[in-house]
Order: structure tokens, then C-alpha cells, then sequence
């Protein structure tokens, strides 16, 4: 079977499994499906970069997209003037006394030369610099936190388009990218610290870092309001109730037969399905011509072999840096998305095995190395985790069917159903390393 | 007095808390430590082979407290751990026979094992979730304090009160039974002699006749036993919860690679060592300093110098910093 084949049916299987959904259950929750698989499948392709052209083993890609949902609160919102002249300014300097902390530090660290004397300028510096960092920058978070706290008590984002940002609807467009951008920076500050680690050192210490990632997002609340989530983000789309009340839309759905607030509900996750699919096309686009190009064979040269690489004259340690830039920005750009298609910023539900495992799985099922079989990969793996939580129940049902209406060890399996899909997806997992080791569809 | 009421509260609210996540923490790390040195990977799975035997453990516990045997003062958790180490070890034994040892025939790299590893993480995660839910369970009965408040306050005339729960002595006890256990069989016996070998030079102990699959076999049945014990000591002392579990491998894997990764008194040391810097750094030492330093120098702020949901970058931070500057750890562990 030639790869054009392959890729082909597999793609076809997928899309017949999205169409069955939408044809024997409903087409809001394939298209639901579908607009998450999408995003599932953006990330895939970031992770594939970074694991399947590279060898980098990153088990961060949490942090990653927390990242970018973060850049989507900031770009996205409208800001809150009250809190910017109630302590912004103050939280700022407090940040900049930190910064200058660190960047001395590093300073005596790389100028002085080792011994006794070093060790306690550093140390001085360490504790000057933290007291001050939080003398200043607590009373600025303080003053902050205390405007409308029920609300607000955050500074907001850079949406100046009145009605509350929905009048500059471009604006979530914008954060995606920008989500991209934040988590490059960070990812440039983890890899100059983490890359020269051994691999699994390197998983351990991406797996601290999403968790750090998300215990900032979790408890500065200045920044994110936290725990507290941050609501009614403006989306690129418009409103279904718009829709309902415009009586062309309605006009044209009563023309195709359709009702009007299913018709609507169906458009605006059409438009989303096809921002994200465009976003997906031009990425994969991308990244098939870096894996062509000079430069993907020189990053296979260096996964396969880095001390012949090194030998060759190739700056290993600069190409991961590089790799695990991109890769980490195409996970942020999919943060950003899926935090603007669910409206909200959730920091509590950013679990390691939703967000970093399961997009592993989709990686190592859909074929590392292959950036297609990361794209189907992506949707296969969401389609199955979604199809797991909402049909594992009804099945569950049926195959306990013989054990009475009454039993506990029935009503047991029946509520733990939708836990199954953890095992599910473990055992698709093994499966697949043992008996396809390569994936799907393996790398050429 | 002063001095020593600021110890007594650094006692009660730092030491003896730091003491106790320390030990649990240890024997988790010792479980991953042991992994690294005889079968070469990180095992991603052992969190949730915690929580496994945890709640194997705490199902039968429930039964034993139904028919009515319990260990009066002791927690009934304490008389079930056995049944959930013989399950753990089951299980464990199981998915190397139907998951590891394929790879290990290969001699896959130790990366793909790895990833093999999170695939038995999901599994082992949803089983655990779909045996016993994904609640918060207290499981621990029997008295509840050793040394209460009051009973300290009286007998030394202090103001500020030191009580111990029995859950932390418990704790402690298990703790150095299990690792002097361990360390015995390590260095007297023939088998823990034969898996220091194999670990150190895997050929040269295949050259001199030691069974591999044997030393697997003891290995997953140690590791097992050092799970299961973790964990119960864990959830005895704060509570159960599946996904808590799966948070603990952060900072156990940063206690073993702090100690030295495949060095068993690494593990212990880092263990300790993550421990007391999480709970120091995010406890308000406020009247701690109130006590030791003099009025006009008293802090105004709590002290607290992170805030309680920062303790995995704490961690974290030390691992970093361990890492950059002695890659091996504090004491050598192995660097493959």
C-alpha cells in the first residue's frame, strides 16, 4: 500500500467517523468534535516537531497551552481601567525589581570569580532582591485584587472595542498567534535551562515546569483572576441569539429547511471549524516543507545520530532550542484557540492527562515523524476520548444488562463509565507501541 | 522561653509535618530509584501503582472495619496494607509480563520505555478511578493524636503546644522498618547482592550467572511493597485521591534525581530534603520569628515566603538547580 494510499483511507476513516457521529447522534455535537479535534490536532503537529523531527521528549505541553489560553485572557478582554490606575503601574516596577534581581544575579554569577566571596554577594542579592520584589509588588497585586473583586479584581486585557471587546471581534484572532509568541518565550527560557538534559530528565523537568505554569495561571489572580476563571471572552463569531434575531439568517435557514436556532448553532461552529482549519492548513502546510527542506533532514540527521551530527559541524544544542521554540508556540497557538472556543479561562481544568498525555497519545497512535499521521492522529485519539465519555454510559448499560436494576456493582460500572476512557486510551497506547510501533502512519 | 516556645511551633507546624512528607516521599522515591537501577527507566506509572494499592488497600479496610475488626488505637489500614501489597505485586508482575518485557527482550531504548510507562499510567489511572472513584477519602480511624496540645502544655509549661497524630508517628515507624528492611536485603542477602550487581554492571552480572529475570521478578515484588506502603502512609496521613497521586510524581521524582537517580540513600536524603524545603518555604514563619528575634525587630507580614500552591515549583526549583550544577545528584547516582 503506497503512503498517498494509506494517508487517504486513514483520513477517510476519520472523517467518516465525525460524519457517522453527526448522521446517527447530531451534528452540533460532531461539529463540537470536530472544532476540538482540530485544535487537538494543532497541537499534535507542535508535539510532532519537537518528538517525532527531533527526539525532544517534552511532557509540558500543559504549561504550553495554559500559555496561550493566558495570552487569549489578555489579548481578548477589555482592560480594566480602575485596576491599571489602582496598582498596575506598582505591580509592573514590583516585576521589573524582580527581573533586574535575576539578571544581577547572573551578572556576578558569570563575572565574579567562584569562591566564598561570590557565594555571599549572591546570597545577599537573593534576599535584598526577593524582599524588595515583594514589598513593592505585593501592595501593587493587593490594590489590584481589591477593585470589584466579584468581577474584576484583574486587570484585564487589550481590548479597547466597547460592549465589553464584542465590538472589536478580531481581536481573539490576534491573541492566537500572540498565544504562540508567549509560549515561544517561555519555551526559550526552559530550553536554555533544560535542553542539555538527559531525556528523561527533560520529561521531568517539562512535567514541573506545566505544573509551575498552571500554579501561577492558578494564584496570580492579578493576572488571570485565577480560580476565580475569567468569563464572556469576545469570539471571532457571531452570536447565536444574533443570529436567531436577524431575520435574513432566519430567512435563509427556513429556505434550506433548517430551524432557526439549530441553524444557528451549526453556523457558528462551522465558522470556528473553518478558522481552525484554515490555522491547521497553513501549520501543516509549514511544517511538511520544513520536514523536506535541508533543515528537517539535518533535524532527523541530529535525532538519529547527535554525535555524528555534532561531528558534521552541526550546533546541536541550538537546533533543539530551536525546535522546541516552535513546537512549544504551536501548542500555545492551540491554547489560545481552544480557550476562545470554550469563552472562558478555566486554570482548574488544565489536568496533565488531558492536556499533555492524551496529545502524546495522539502523536505516538497517528505515526511520529509524520505530520499527517499527527493531524489524524490528533482527531482519531479526540474523537475516540469524546465517543468513550458520551457512549461509554448507554454501553455500559447494555452489557450490564443481565445484572438486576437494583445491584450496586451495576449502578458502579454504570456511573464509573465515562472514567473508562482513561483506559481506553491507555490500552489504544500499548497496543499501538507493540504491535505499530511507528504509528499509524509511519515515518517515511 | 521565648526560644523555646519558637521551637516548639516550628516543631509542631514545620518539623514534624516536613518529617512526615519526608519518610512517604522517600519510600516513593526509593520505589522510582529502584526502577531506574534494575530495569534503566523512569517510570511515570509509579503514582498512579500507589494509588492502586492504596485503594486496594482501603477497599478491604472498609470490609474488615464492616465485620468488625479493627486495631484498636492503630488505624485498620495498617492490618489490610498486606492484602494491598500482594495485590500491587500482582499487578505489577502482571504488566511486566504483558507490557514491560517485551521491550526489555528488545532492548528497546530507555525513552521508548518511558512512553511505554504512560501508556500503563492511563490504564492504571482509570482502573483506580473506575474501582474506587475519583473522591476524597479518609480512611483513617483509631486515635487520632500520639501527644495532644494539651497534654504537651502540661507536662512541659510552654505556651505554644506540640502535638503529634498518630498517623505521623505511624509514618515515621513504617518508614525506618521499611527501609532497614530494604537496606538489609540489599547488602546481606544474596538476591539484593546479585541486584547491586546487576545494576552496576548489567553484562558482567550476566557473565557471572545471575538469573535476570529473577532480579526483575524481586524487583517489581520490592517495588511494589514500597508503593503500596507510600501510598497508604500518604493517604493515612492526608487522604485519598487518585489524581493527588498523580500530582506526587513530580516531587518524588525530584527527591530521587536530587538524591542521586538508582542510589537508594539519595533517594531517602532527597526525599527529606524536597520535603522540608516544600514545607519551610510555604508556611508562614511569621511567629516563629515573633519569638527568636527581639520586639523591635519582629516581621509585620506573615513570613510566608510562597504561597501554599507554589510547593511544586519549590521542587521543582531544587531540582533545577541540582541538575545544572551536580548532574549525578548529591549522592552519585548513575547517569546513563
Amino acid at each position: 500500500m503506497t503512503d498517498s494510499l494509506r494517508t487517504g483511507l486513514f483520513a477517510a476513516f476519520v472523517a467518516g467517523l465525525i460524519i457517522a457521529t453527526g448522521a446517527l447522534d447530531n451534528w452540533n455535537l460532531a461539529l463540537v468534535i470536530l472544532n476540538y479535534g482540530l485544535i487537538s490536532a494543532i497541537m499534535a503537529l507542535g508535539v510532532n516537531l519537537q518528538w517525532g523531527l527531533a527526539g525532544l521528549f517534552n511532557v509540558g505541553i500543559m504549561g504550553f497551552v495554559a500559555l496561550g489560553g493566558l495570552a487569549s485572557v489578555l489579548i481578548s478582554m477589555p482592560p480594566v481601567a480602575a485596576a491599571w490606575t489602582a496598582g498596575g503601574l506598582r505591580t509592573l516596577a514590583g516585576l521589573a525589581i524582580g527581573a533586574v534581581a535575576i539578571v544581577a544575579l547572573t551578572a556576578v554569577y558569570r563575572r565574579m570569580a567562584a569562591g566564598k566571596a561570590r557565594t555571599i554577594v549572591m546570597l545577599a542579592l537573593t534576599v535584598a532582591g526577593f524582599f524588595a520584589f515583594r514589598t513593592v509588588f505585593d501592595g501593587g497585586v493587593a490594590a489590584i485584587e481589591a477593585v470589584n473583586p466579584s468581577l474584576t479584581g484583574y486587570l484585564g486585557g487589550a481590548n479597547f472595542g466597547g460592549d465589553a471587546g464584542r465590538d472589536w471581534w478580531w481581536m481573539p484572532i490576534i491573541a492566537w498567534p500572540v498565544g504562540g509568541l508567549l509560549a515561544a518565550g517561555a519555551a526559550w527560557a526552559i530550553g536554555k535551562v533544560a535542553l542539555g538534559l538527559r531525556s528523561d530528565y527533560l520529561a521531568i523537568a517539562t512535567l514541573g515546569i506545566a505544573e509551575i505554569i498552571i500554579a501561577v495561571i492558578k494564584n496570580e489572580n492579578w493576572l488571570s483572576r485565577g480560580v476565580l476563571n475569567v468569563t464572556g471572552l469576545p469570539r471571532p463569531v457571531p452570536y447565536e441569539t444574533d443570529l436567531q434575531a436577524d431575520p435574513a439568517f432566519v430567512a435563509r435557514a427556513a429556505d434550506l429547511g433548517f430551524d432557526a436556532t439549530l441553524a444557528s448553532t451549526l453556523w457558528v461552529k462551522l465558522l470556528y471549524a473553518g478558522l481552525f482549519a484554515t490555522f491547521l492548513i497553513v501549520l501543516l502546510f509549514l511544517a511538511q516543507r520544513a520536514l523536506h527542506s535541508p533543515w528537517g533532514r539535518m533535524m532527523r540527521a541530529i535525532r538519529d545520530n547527535e554525535v555524528a551530527a555534532e561531528a558534521m559541524g552541526k550546533d546541536v544544542t541550538r537546533r533543539h532550542l530551536q525546535v522546541f521554540v516552535i513546537g512549544s508556540a504551536i501548542c500555545g497557538l492551540a491554547g489560545a484557540m481552544m480557550t476562545t472556543l470554550d469563552g472562558q479561562m478555566t486554570p482548574a481544568g488544565y489536568q496533565p492527562l488531558r492536556f499533555t498525555f492524551l496529545v502524546w497519545v495522539m502523536v505516538i497512535v497517528g505515526g511520529s515523524g509524520n505530520n499527517f499521521g499527527a493531524v489524524l492522529g490528533g482527531l482519531l485519539i479526540w474523537w475516540l476520548w469524546v465517543a468513550v465519555g458520551e457512549y461509554g454510559p448507554d454501553l455500559m448499560i447494555w452489557v450490564t444488562s443481565a445484572l438486576s436494576e437494583d445491584s450496586t456493582l451495576r449502578a458502579g460500572l454504570v456511573d464509573s463509565a465515562p472514567q473508562m476512557r482513561y483506559i481506553v486510551m491507555g490500552t489504544v497506547l500499548l497496543m499501538i507501541l507493540r504491535f505499530s510501533p511507528r504509528g499509524i502512519l509511519p515515518e517515511r | 522561653m521565648e526560644f523555646l516556645n519558637g521551637l516548639v511551633f516550628l516543631t509542631n507546624f514545620v518539623v514534624v509535618p516536613a518529617l512526615a512528607y519526608g519518610a512517604q516521599l522517600a519510600i516513593g522515591a526509593l520505589g522510582v530509584t529502584l526502577v531506574y537501577a534494575i530495569l534503566r527507566f523512569s517510570n511515570f506509572a509509579h503514582g498512579d501503582t500507589m494509588a492502586f494499592g492504596t485503594a486496594v488497600t482501603i477497599k478491604v479496610t472498609a470490609l474488615l472495619v464492616a465485620l468488625g475488626i479493627t486495631l484498636g488505637p492503630l488505624p485498620t489500614a495498617l492490618l489490610a496494607l498486606p492484602v494491598g501489597i500482594a495485590a500491587t505485586m500482582l499487578l505489577v508482575l502482571g504488566t511486566d509480563w504483558l507490557v514491560y518485557k517485551f521491550y526489555r527482550v528488545q532492548r528497546a531504548k530507555p525513552v521508548i520505555l518511558v512512553i511505554v510507562s504512560l501508556g500503563v499510567m492511563f490504564v492504571l489511572n482509570g482502573v483506580t478511578r473506575v474501582f474506587i472513584g475519583v473522591g476524597d477519602i479518609q480512611f483513617a480511624d483509631g486515635a487520632r493524636f500520639v501527644l495532644t496540645v494539651q497534654q504537651f502544655k502540661d507536662a512541659t509549661g510552654l505556651d505554644e503546644g506540640l502535638a503529634i497524630r498518630t498517623t505521623q508517628a505511624i509514618t515515621l515507624v513504617t518508614a525506618a522498618v521499611t527501609v532497614a528492611a530494604l537496606f538489609w536485603f540489599l547488602n546481606r542477602t544474596r538476591t539484593g547482592k546479585s541486584m547491586r550487581a546487576f545494576s552496576d554492571n548489567e553484562d558482567l552480572a550476566l557473565l557471572s550467572g545471575i538469573d535476570p529475570n529473577r532480579v526483575v521478578r524481586v524487583t517489581w515484588l520490592i517495588v511494589a511493597a514500597l508503593a503500596t506502603i507510600a501510598g497508604v502512609l500518604y493517604g493515612l496521613d492526608k487522604s485519598f485521591k487518585a489524581f493527588t497521586y498523580f500530582q506526587l510524581l513530580l516531587p518524588i521524582f525530584a527527591a530521587a534525581i536530587v538524591g542521586g537517580i538508582g542510589n537508594p540513600v539519595g533517594a531517602i536524603a532527597g526525599g527529606f530534603l524536597i520535603a522540608f524545603a516544600e514545607v519551610t518555604v510555604t508556611y508562614p514563619l511569621k511567629k516563629v520569628l515573633t519569638y527568636w528575634l527581639p520586639d523591635s525587630m519582629a516581621p509585620d507580614g506573615l513570613v510566608q515566603l510562597l504561597s501554599g500552591d507554589y510547593k511544586f515549583a519549590v521542587s521543582f526549583m531544587i531540582l533545577l538547580i541540582v541538575l545544572l550544577f551536580r548532574p549525578t545528584g548529591l549522592f552519585k547516582g548513575q547517569s546513563i
